[in-house]
């Protein structure tokens, strides 16, 4: 392996970093409210939204990301009255059609992993909420939420990981992403194997600061499973009882 | 006893603390409640007692509306929940802000403790406080702090409720409930998730509450604890009530066969 054009090509690579991070993090934003409307319309039943929720759900977990995001990039020019629209300054730039199909792909994922951690919040710290006076938006904000989002944490990160990785197929669609300069290289030098292992490496790196921080948020979230129970509790309970 | 506190005494005089009228409910075809009548004086502490599957902790929940009943009326401090029927044929709240306001006069105390797991012992005292009643923070803080010492586990605040003993937990909801400054408390088996040596400190925070002339309705299967501090024990059977008054009658020697068996365990 020629070390000297490894490292060079991980140089010439370093610009798409910023457009793989934004691709990243945009979507995920974008598709963690959609995520979390959709889990609450799950949750709570709301028809017809529930339905077509369903049905949401099911085309975008049941077709690759990749059909999707050629759908929407050929797929809605075709049709004039999106072409002669306001959306179509958007929809025309291969930017915003690889951010929709990711944020699209990761709300469905996203909405089955939130909708199971509110339906994982124990029903009896809703009822004590309840009984308090609690309901509605106060309830979900202060209790249900909150709680969820720390079961939803673990699974969550997950996902973004997955959509860190997702985003090497925008290169598809012309971006000149971490994977879309590395295509361009290999077009130019004929020598894959050395240039995706640098952008293997770089996505690498990159996923490693995702789980960083979400180790992080893990703890901060969970600040009662962060170092072991102290046991000066445990035996000052048992002292009291044997007087 | 403290100077301080009023007199324990219920007073026959006011409007009930709780008053209950032709209470049903049904949960399908099995009628747990049958039409229950009964009120609870302001300062007065009611044991209500009765084998598992009576209806006893189903009335504690039909009075502060965690479960709606089919039938029947329940006033709060001189206010009735207003329940309209829905076209399925249950009932709803009327107005559930209304309910809110209500519930959020009555301090509720659950088997399983049911503390908010991601906040700490002081977080789930003032949280209602702060949230539902909008007071100043610093004031609940304060007053939390007071709370937690009275039920003593002043050195807990700052613990996560995973971190600790169940008799300590519930002596964190206690003070949570306590924290609304509510006009009458329910207890819905308090000790009865805790393992028996922890049953005493929970029984002597309730009996210091009992002391204090606070209104109360107690749920539990504590017999003597309850012969000890109630000015009357119900007694629940197949959801009627089968026995009501104060515990040297309903206790006394010969009376209802059943009641005897239960207290014979």
């Amino acid at each position: 392996m020629d070390f000297e054009f490894l490292s060079q090509t991980f140089v010439a690579l370093l610009p798409g970093i910023p457009v793989t991070l934004e691709l990243a993090t945009l979507s995920l934003m974008l598709g963690a409210g959609l995520a979390l409307a959709f889990a609450v319309v799950r949750v709570r039943r709301l028809r017809p939204l529930n339905w077509l929720v369903i049905g949401y759900v099911y085309v975008f977990r049941g077709t690759p990301l990749l059909v999707q995001l050629f759908i929407i990039y050929y797929g809605l020019a075709q049709f004039p009255e999106i072409r002669s629209s306001f959306a179509w300054t958007y929809l025309r730039e291969p930017y915003w059609c690889a951010l929709l199909a990711l944020a699209l792909n990761t709300a469905a994922y996203g909405s089955e992993i939130l909708r199971g951690a509110l339906l994982s919040v124990p029903r009896g710290q809703i009822m004590a909420a309840q009984a308090c006076g609690m309901s509605g938006f106060l309830l979900f904000r202060r209790i249900v939420f909150p709680i969820a989002l720390r079961q939803a944490l673990p699974a969550y990160g997950n996902e973004f990981i997955l959509m860190i990785k997702a985003t090497s197929l925008a290169s598809l669609v012309t971006l000149a992403d971490v994977t879309g300069i590395a295509a361009r290289i290999i077009a130019e030098t004929y020598r894959p194997v050395e240039v995706f292992v640098a952008a293997g490496t770089i996505y690498l790196a990159i996923s490693y600061g995702l789980i960083l921080l979400v180790r992080v948020a893990e703890t901060r979230l969970n600040p009662d499973r962060r170092d072991p129970a102290p046991v000066a509790g445990v035996g000052a309970a048992r002292k009291e009882v044997t007087p | 006893m403290n100077q301080m506190t009023p007199p324990a005494q219920p007073d026959p005089a006011l409007p009930p603390a709780v008053s209950v009228r032709g209470l049903r409910k049904r949960y399908g075809k099995l009628e747990v409640l049958k039409g229950i009548n009964f009120d609870a004086h302001r300062g007065e502490v009611v044991s209500i007692l009765g084998s598992s599957g009576s209806g006893k902790s189903t009335l504690l929940r039909c009075i502060n509306m965690l479960e709606i009943p089919e039938a029947g009326t329940v006033t709060v401090d001189g206010t009735e929940i207003a329940l309209v029927t829905r076209r399925d044929g249950g009932r709803r709240p009327a107005d559930p802000r209304a309910m809110d306001q209500l519930r959020a006069r009555i301090g509720m105390v659950f088997q399983d403790f049911n503390l908010w797991s991601h906040k700490t012992v002081l977080g789930n005292v003032i949280e209602a406080p702060t949230h539902v009643q909008k007071r100043p923070r610093a004031e609940c803080i304060a007053e939390a702090r007071a709370l937690l010492d009275k039920v003593g586990i002043a050195d807990k605040a700052d613990q996560y409720p995973s971190r600790l003993s169940g008799g300590q937990q519930q002596r964190a909801a206690i003070a949570r409930a306590l924290a609304m400054n509510p006009a009458v408390m329910l207890f819905d088996e308090p000790t009865s998730a805790l393992d028996p040596e922890l049953v005493g400190e929970v029984l002597r925070v309730i009996r210091a509450l009992a002391e204090e002339g606070r209104t109360m309705l107690i749920v539990t299967h504590e017999v003597s604890f309850a012969r000890d501090i109630s000015d009357t024990v119900v007694f629940m059977n197949d959801g009627v009530i089968e026995e009501s008054g104060p515990p040297e009658e309903v206790f006394a020697a010969g009376n209802n066969t059943r009641l005897a068996r239960f207290v014979e365990g």
